[in-house]
């Protein structure tokens, strides 16, 4: 026996269960990327678990030759924090939409991001609720007329890249569904992240609200309008590279860098312990329609849940002696009759 | 002024006592009462406990809301309650005597804190005279004693300040109690050394306060005698006294030994169940790991998330908790996976009764989930019982691969009585094997794993945990294909899936049920939980008095024992006493077509022995 993983390729990481996801559903070109990379990350299948919530995006375990559960609506978070405290040897990677992770799992998203649980959290964002037929979600823009908002939803939306450094994630990156190359490496970058880690994928559903991400996503608008994080670069975009980002009164813009200089813009540094200025480049866009920063906002160290929990219990062990059944009865003492 | 040599009082015997502390919720009487009980165990009486407190963790002081009280019961002969009614009320101020003078039986005796009877308590109690003079207490025989002067005398020699010196004499009720009983001093002592170590001062008022006490029985000519009594005939053995919430995490601790498996306990703080996430928290040596989730559904989902991964899985919570599992014990049940939820049952609806008990949860645990959603439950009886139904569900948890709903109650939870200790090496082994090869075929013959293919005896499903090499599988909510567990949307299919899980628990190995008291009786009583107690009590009592009477009280409530209605169905007359509108007569009227007759009680406080006979005798005597 030895504990290198076995070889494998991408089509090891696929089940025999029919894909039932839309045709030109953004969610296929993630599952292929997450295919392709399982190979190169030289990970048992039987080591790896997909669990995830209620929502199209939540039926992605089915489709992995790997452990998976499909849980309830929003509770991902909740049911891979129990998974990996019992098992801090596995691979745990929840998958899930807006609503599921925003809406109405949202409580246990930002507990499980703050707990630094160590899970690869991949939120699939459309902006829109797509399984229950088209109604705004926690992200859709305000004013949104779907069959629930005839008039336009009241609701401000939340963006989850602020959402999790709000809640102090320890890695939190962004992609884009039509970027194999770039989805590949957040996956990588996540699944290196010893904690919990979130990638935001903006995720096209070409039936309910087709081409939400187009204006920044679109191979013609990327230039302009996708500002790629690099760390330790100063953060530039333009089809010349002619902006820039820099920070200013604790606010991140957008500016030409021939009127600032390139020594005035913001280098990317995304190992900042203060997630204040990863928010502020978190809130550089009002929505895809912007320049909007991808790629890796934060990634720090912070000691991992389950290995907490996993030294408390050593601890007690060495202070206590391992637990004795008999005298755990007579702890509180005894009598004879 | 009184002798102060000790005077020779006259020493009687007595079967036994029922003693009400109670004082202001910041009084220490549980401490107090939890001591009297301590010292009373290691004497060999036997003894019940019962404590009551207010919700609120310090209500107003000296109002009635702030009442904290703590009966116990000791005897000279087994019991199985607390008492209906307190002979002795040590009441430690006007509000805490207004609260549980109608408690006490006539003739009692109540010993008063007569310093804290002053205007402004009073008025805050709402008495517009003092009880004292005004004949409140006449028909009892009431002893006041200034107990926050004595103890303010009797520590002020170790510099402790005025302010803090009274905050001892909760110590010196106890030392007068223990003189009057004949307790030992030295226990108490032991006591208050190990409980305030490392605060000296506070060891050293604590001790005096507890000698002023004891010596003031002695010396002051207030009381007509002092009181023995003797070891009750109890089997042989070693004993501890146990709440029912401890002797839960213990069951839940063996319960992993017995089945070699770590275990992990999810769970949102609530009362009454609290105390045992606490419990287990402590536990960690034994390999526990507790996760204090963010709410009641993280709980619960993180329960299923640990089964899923090969551990033994606890939620524990009270009644509004289970409303929120709903969901993930609805998904625990379409896993098949094991896990156990403990309901430690309260008065509601809503936030309802926190702090008291009530049975009316049993309907939410056979039915409260959305669709067909069985599950098995089992219940307690008294707090020692705890551990063993604790242990029971986890064997049927495991065998079954089923999440099992616990029942227990504020009452079990918090009440205390002797547990002659088990001998660790007769528990049952309650292991299972955890599934680790193909158990199926494919079309080319390649060997393939079907994680819902059932054990033809059980029905249970296999349990492959993540880390087995090839036996990758997916599982959800959504209906199962039978054997594959491939989702599947077929109508036959799902008729299947629905009559598996339904049998599956139906066929659940429950013990039959037993007849206890006269098997050849007319009449019966049948009961469920925590009301197993007062019922015994109220069996003898009947029989003492010439009449049959049998008593069938049950442990598994889903699936019912298979005898249960060919036993019921001998007795001309059956009531069933439960803290609940009928709901256990409910579902044996339904499924039995018997006419049981409900006799219920949902005023927080449990059935005394003496209610039970009145509906019993109601019962026997009706045309």
């Amino acid at each position: 026996m030895t504990d290198t993983p076995m070889r494998t390729e991408p089509a090891d990481w696929a089940t025999d269960q029919e894909v039932r996801w839309c045709p030109g559903c953004g969610d296929y070109s993630i599952l292929t990327a997450m295919r392709m990379l399982m190979p190169e990350l030289e990970v048992d299948r039987e080591k790896t678990v997909f669990i995830s919530g209620i929502g199209c995006a939540a039926r992605f375990p089915y489709y992995m030759n790997t452990y998976g559960m499909h849980g309830i609506h929003g509770r991902a978070p909740a049911i891979a924090t129990g998974l990996a405290m019992a098992r801090p040897d596995l691979d745990i990677w929840v998958i899930g939409g807006d609503g599921d992770m925003m809406s109405i799992g949202g409580n246990h998203l930002i507990h499980a991001l703050r707990r630094n649980v160590n899970i690869n959290v991949l939120l699939f964002n459309n902006m829109i609720y797509g399984l229950t037929k088209g109604q705004f979600s926690p992200t859709s823009e305000v004013g949104k007329i779907t069959k629930s908002s005839p008039m336009g939803s009241l609701d401000a939306p939340f963006n989850p890249v602020s959402v999790a450094l709000g809640a102090e994630a320890s890695f939190v990156a962004r992609t884009h569904d039509m970027d194999r190359q770039h989805m590949m490496e957040m996956f990588r970058r996540a699944h290196a992240h010893k904690g919990a880690a979130i990638v935001e994928v903006f995720q096209n559903c070409n039936v309910f609200n087709d081409g939400a991400f187009e204006e920044i996503t679109k191979k013609a608008n990327r230039d302009a309008n996708l500002i790629s994080l690099e760390h330790g670069d100063p953060i530039r975009f333009g089809v010349d590279s002619e902006f820039g980002v820099v920070v200013e009164g604790g606010v991140a813009k957008v500016v030409s860098v021939a009127d600032v200089g390139e020594s005035a813009l913001l280098v990317h540094d995304e190992g900042k312990a203060d997630p204040s200025t990863a928010f502020m480049l978190s809130r550089l866009a009002r929505g895809p329609f912007e320049p909007t920063p991808i790629g890796v906002f934060r990634a720090i160290h912070r000691i991992e849940y389950a290995t907490s929990s996993t030294s408390q219990l050593a601890m007690a062990n060495d202070e206590k002696g391992s637990g004795d059944l008999e005298a755990l009865l007579r702890s509180r003492g005894t009598w004879q009759v | 002024m009184t002798d102060t040599a000790p005077r020779e009082l006259p020493l009687q015997e007595l079967g036994e006592v029922v003693i009400r502390f109670a004082g202001d919720s910041g009084d220490g009487m549980q401490l107090t009462g939890d001591q009297f009980t301590s010292i009373s165990a290691a004497l060999g009486n036997d003894l019940a406990t019962l404590p009551e407190f207010p919700a609120e963790i310090r209500a107003p002081q000296g109002t009635l809301a702030g009442v904290s009280a703590f009966q116990v019961r000791i005897s000279d002969f087994a019991i199985t309650t607390p008492g209906d009614a307190p002979t002795v009320l040590v009441a430690m101020n006007p509000a805490a005597l207004k609260a549980q003078l109608h408690n006490v039986v006539q003739g009692g005796s109540i010993i008063i804190n007569s310093d804290a009877f002053n205007e402004r308590n009073l008025e805050k109690a709402g008495y517009e005279s003092n009880p004292l003079e005004d004949g409140t207490l006449d028909g009892y025989r009431s002893y006041p004693v200034a107990m926050s002067q004595i103890t303010r005398d009797a520590v002020a020699v170790h510099g402790v300040k005025p302010r803090d010196a009274e905050r001892s004499k909760n110590f010196f009720a106890l030392g007068l109690i223990s003189w009057m009983y004949t307790r030992p001093v030295e226990p108490t002592i032991e006591f208050i050394n190990t409980k305030f170590r490392g605060r000296d001062q506070v060891i050293q008022a604590n001790e005096a306060a507890f000698q002023a006490g004891y010596n003031f029985g002695e010396t002051a000519e207030l009381f007509e005698s002092h009181y023995e009594i003797k070891p009750a005939p109890l089997p042989s053995g070693e004993y501890t006294n146990v709440t029912g919430n401890t002797a839960l995490a213990w069951g839940c601790v063996a319960a992993g030994h017995l089945a070699r498996l770590p275990i992990f306990l999810g769970s949102y703080p609530i009362t009454p169940a609290s105390d045992i996430l606490h419990d287990l928290s402590a536990l960690k040596h034994f390999g526990v790991r507790t996760f204090q989730a963010e709410d009641e559904i993280a709980a619960a989902a993180s329960a299923v998330g640990a089964a899923f991964g090969g551990a033994l899985s606890f939620t524990t919570t009270s009644g509004p908790g289970i409303a929120l599992k709903g969901e993930a014990l609805g998904l625990a049940v379409s896993l098949e996976l094991p896990m156990v939820v403990i309901d430690i049952q309260r008065g509601g609806p809503s936030t309802g009764l926190p702090t008291k008990p009530e049975q009316a949860d049993l309907m939410m645990a056979m039915y409260g989930r959305h669709s067909e959603s069985p599950m098995p439950i089992v219940a307690p009886r008294s707090p020692a019982d705890c551990f063993d139904a604790a242990i029971e569900a986890c064997r049927i948890a495991l065998r079954y691969r089923t999440p099992v709903m616990l029942l227990s109650d504020g009452y079990l939870a918090t009440s205390s009585e002797p547990w002659l200790l088990p001998d660790v090496d007769t528990l049952p082994d309650i292991g299972v094997d955890f599934h680790t090869g193909f158990n199926g075929t494919n079309e080319d013959g390649e060997g393939i794993f079907l994680p819902y293919l059932r054990d033809p005896e059980t029905l249970a499903r296999p349990w492959a945990i993540p880390g087995t090499p090839d036996l990758m599988h997916r599982i959800g909510g959504i209906e199962k294909e039978d054997e594959t567990g491939n989702i599947s949307y077929d109508p036959d299919n799902h008729q299947k899936m629905v009559n598996l899980r339904a049998a599956k628990i139906d066929a659940v190995d429950v013990p039959d049920a037993e007849i206890a008291g006269d098997a050849d009786a007319s009449f019966c009583m049948l009961g469920w939980g925590s009301t197993w107690g007062a019922m015994d009590a109220a069996v003898a009592r009947l029989q003492l008095a010439g009449h049959k009477v049998a008593h069938v009280h049950l442990r598994h409530l889903n699936p019912l024992p298979k005898n249960l209605g060919e036993v019921l169905g001998q007795f001309e007359r059956v009531i069933c006493p439960e803290m609940n509108d009928g709901q256990l007569v409910n579902l044996v009227r339904a499924k039995y077509l018997l006419d049981v007759k409900a006799v219920n009680k949902m005023n927080g406080v449990p059935f005394t022995t003496a209610e039970i006979e009145a509906a019993a005798l109601d019962a026997i005597e009706a045309p």
